[in-house]
């Protein structure tokens, strides 16, 4: 284990302007364990008085070497370690690591599933955001934000909870299907939700979007153009914010998105403000994509029939020898994926999360790469908040929208 | 291969002599660590391939030459698409030219390729560990680098490990 | 028996010096925030207004080590966190308590590899674990109350005395 040493400037020579060696500037270290660093995010300023002259993020203080732990474990038990990446976005992950599978095995999923994923996976979308912007309001000293906002995650996770049994980190969704299909509750839970929730985010918006001192403080501060996003890598909200309409789950639909009607949220300002609106817009967006999919929810099964790569259902194996055979080899053994890869990305709360799937024709995969939007919106940040205040600093840190399991993996 | 792709493969095919593989419909094109920033400026610039989604490499030990693929993900906005250029490195001096002039978001990534995998930049701006501590000896990600497994407790074994493992005192 | 006699009401409670301090401790118990992952999350809905940890005298969460006497470890920590983890305990004043939360820092959890410490009690001596991958909130006051309970069991007249 290192010690923990003295910041040395030699090391940052690159890096930092030339002042902080006269002592014109000071070199501040906005530690690892901080109340507005959304996680353990080591921030090196350098500061002018208040202004910030230049930031060197430091990050890794969280990295649990998921993607060599996946490659030990077969493609069924490494899922497990998906959920625990962007923890604010379980469902999501999961969905990522089937697709990717399901496209390297060449796996079909019944359109029952595909509508239970989508559903699933935009209510996990509006846990995200809803955290978000708790977190946001938070770090700006809005605190009741942050319980108005918990408050409706509870009623959201008590619905993930009916189907899988676990708040967080669920693995319902699994390569070929879901795990079981939802119980009868399970529709009653989400109408009673869907009819609640448009007045709340009202609530929401009345607390925040034309307050005064929210105004003064985000309006103008971190603007980020098109083409410097492009060049870094920035997908998601953030993008939509600086003016560019591109959203995977429009251009390149996936699960049957092609079906549901719903706008994409898009300003043309690029600062902190246009990408709080943009969070906020997606909330209803997501509300429209689930009722849409709870209306048109069709009958038929939740699981694969093909035997090779998907276990069968709990009900048939007290009555078939066969389903007996095929769950214990798939569960002792695995499947064998073909010697191939695949990228396959999804449009998660924050961006594009792709999965590069490498399968070397045993059970275990040859190479994970998970490829987390977080990490790239990371990078442009110390090129956005050159010449700001750190009050300013902490505010475009939250509107970025960055999850620190994403970024150390 | 659809039709966007098409004249662009057939194009790196005459212009670097590139080798190319397509699976479940995506197309990987094979090229050399001398002419990879020029395929990706070209691609960038005449092909409006704007958005570098992934920048990661996959190790093929024990087969020395080539050891490493380093892979780079393209994505196109305008034109919807996405290609995948792969180039082999061999192992015992791994150097790839740095792609930090054509898309800014090989600096991080780079950085990350150089803590896991060893793989060195020439010409990276910032050339230090990223996700591990800084005196980390080896690379994590390579192949002969062990996972690091500690023998779970068990009640079978409960005191022989509680009398090695660290516990804190204070 | 006797004093109590004597005093009649005059409004003067006699209690044993351990309990009223015990007592003390425990209903204003203020956590540090050092939410690291996943956990963290759960830590954040027990602190809001569904779960309410501060019914229990956890009203705030201080960011500083030295206005804290509670530590949750929420989340897993890698070895490069691990100082870090360190010399904040180190910076807390006596008396301080330990709650590892969730499995990954109880024992590693699910990641048994090269980047994580195997357990939080090898850099700080825990006194609760609390169970769970994350912990439901409810889980984590009934780890909370199990260490009201240790506390108000603390005897230390003893160790004065000896010393």
């Amino acid at each position: 284990m290192s010690q923990i040493e003295e910041v040395n400037y030699e090391q940052y020579k690159h890096l930092v302007s030339e002042r902080a060696f006269t002592g014109e500037t000071m070199l501040l270290n906005m530690g690892p364990q901080h109340p507005s660093t959304h996680g353990v995010l080591r921030l090196l300023l350098e500061l002018d008085g208040e202004t910030v002259v230049n930031c060197i993020p430091d990050i890794g203080f969280l990295h649990t070497g998921i993607e060599k732990n996946m490659e030990a474990k077969t493609y069924a038990k490494a899922e497990v370690m998906t959920d625990r990446l962007d923890y604010m976005n379980t469902v999501g992950n999961n969905l990522a690591y089937c697709m990717a599978v399901e496209k390297l095995v060449d796996l079909d999923v019944p359109p029952r599933a595909q509508a239970i994923r989508v559903i699933l996976t935009e209510i996990q979308r509006i846990i995200s955001h809803l955290v978000w912007i708790g977190t946001f309001g938070l770090d700006l000293n809005a605190s009741s934000m942050f319980m108005y906002a918990f408050r409706e995650r509870e009623m959201l996770l008590d619905i993930l909870e009916l189907c899988s049994g676990q708040r967080m980190m669920t693995t319902f969704i699994r390569p070929g299907g879901i795990w079981r299909d939802v119980p009868v509750e399970f529709e009653t839970a989400v109408r009673d939700f869907i009819k609640i929730f448009p007045k709340r985010i009202d609530e929401y918006e009345a607390l925040l979007t034309k307050n005064p001192i929210l105004l003064d403080r985000l309006v103008g501060i971190g603007k980020l153009d098109v083409a410097t996003a492009l060049q870094h890598g920035v997908t998601g909200p953030s993008l939509r914010a600086s003016g560019l309409n591109w959203d995977l789950r429009k251009a390149r639909p996936y699960m049957g998105y092609e079906q549901y009607d719903f706008n994409v949220p898009v300003r043309t300002e690029g600062d902190t403000y246009a990408r709080y609106i943009v969070h906020v817009e997606e909330l209803r967006e997501s509300l429209k994509i689930v009722e849409q999919a709870l209306n048109k929810l069709p009958m038929g099964p939740v699981r694969s029939d093909n035997r090779k790569f998907m276990t069968p259902p709990r009900s048939e194996i007290g009555v078939s020898m066969e389903a007996l055979i095929h769950h214990f080899k798939l569960w002792t053994e695995g499947f064998p994926a073909p010697k191939g890869s695949v990228y396959s990305a999804v449009e998660s709360p924050r961006g594009e999360l792709g999965l590069y799937l490498e399968g070397d024709g045993g059970p275990k995969p040859y190479r994970v790469h998970l490829r987390t939007p977080s990490f790239d919106n990371l990078s442009v940040l110390s090129k956005i908040v050159k010449g700001t205040l750190v009050a300013d600093l902490v505010a475009i840190l939250a509107s970025i929208d960055i999850v620190l399991g994403d970024i150390d993996r | 291969m659809d039709n966007i792709l098409e004249p662009i493969v057939k194009s790196f095919q005459e212009k670097f002599n590139a080798t190319y593989e397509e699976f479940r419909g995506e197309v990987h094109i094979f090229v050399t660590a001398e002419q990879i920033i020029e395929a990706l400026t070209l691609l960038r610039d005449k092909h409006e391939f704007e958005l570098l989604s992934a920048l990661t490499a996959v190790d093929y030990w024990p087969q020395q030459s080539p050891r490493f693929h380093v892979i780079y993900q393209l994505s196109s906005i305008a034109k919807n698409v996405t290609v995948q250029l792969r180039v082999p490195v061999n192992g015992d001096q791994p150097r790839v030219p740095t792609a930090t002039r054509v898309y800014e978001v090989a600096n991080w990534r780079e950085r990350e390729l150089l803590d896991m995998f060893g793989i060195e930049f020439e010409g990276h701006p910032d050339p230090r560990r990223i996700l591990m501590p800084e005196d980390t000896e080896g690379h994590p990600l390579r192949k002969d680098f062990p996972l690091g497994y500690e023998e779970p407790q068990f009640t079978f074994n409960f005191e022989e490990i509680d009398l090695r493992k660290p516990y804190a005192k204070e | 028996m006797g004093v109590e006699q004597k005093l009649g009401n005059m409004g003067i409670v006699t209690a044993k010096l351990e309990d009223v301090v015990n007592w003390g401790r425990t209903n204003a118990m203020w956590p540090m925030l050092f939410g690291l992952a996943c956990c963290a999350i759960e830590m954040m809905s027990a602190q809001a207004a569904h779960y309410d940890m501060s019914r229990f005298g956890m009203e705030i969460m201080r960011a500083s080590p030295r206005q804290s006497d509670l530590m949750i470890v929420a989340g897993r920590l890698s070895k490069k966190m691990a100082p870090v983890l360190r010399r904040l305990y180190d910076q807390m004043p006596e008396p301080k308590w330990v709650i590892a939360m969730g499995d990954c820092a109880s024992c590693g959890g699910v990641f048994n590899n090269y980047a994580l410490v195997q357990g939080v009690d090898e850099i700080v001596p825990v006194d609760v674990f609390v169970a769970g991958c994350p912990p439901r909130p409810e889980a984590l006051i009934h780890g909370v109350m199990t260490l009201h309970e240790k506390v108000k069991g603390d005897r230390f007249i003893k160790n004065m005395a000896v010393k």
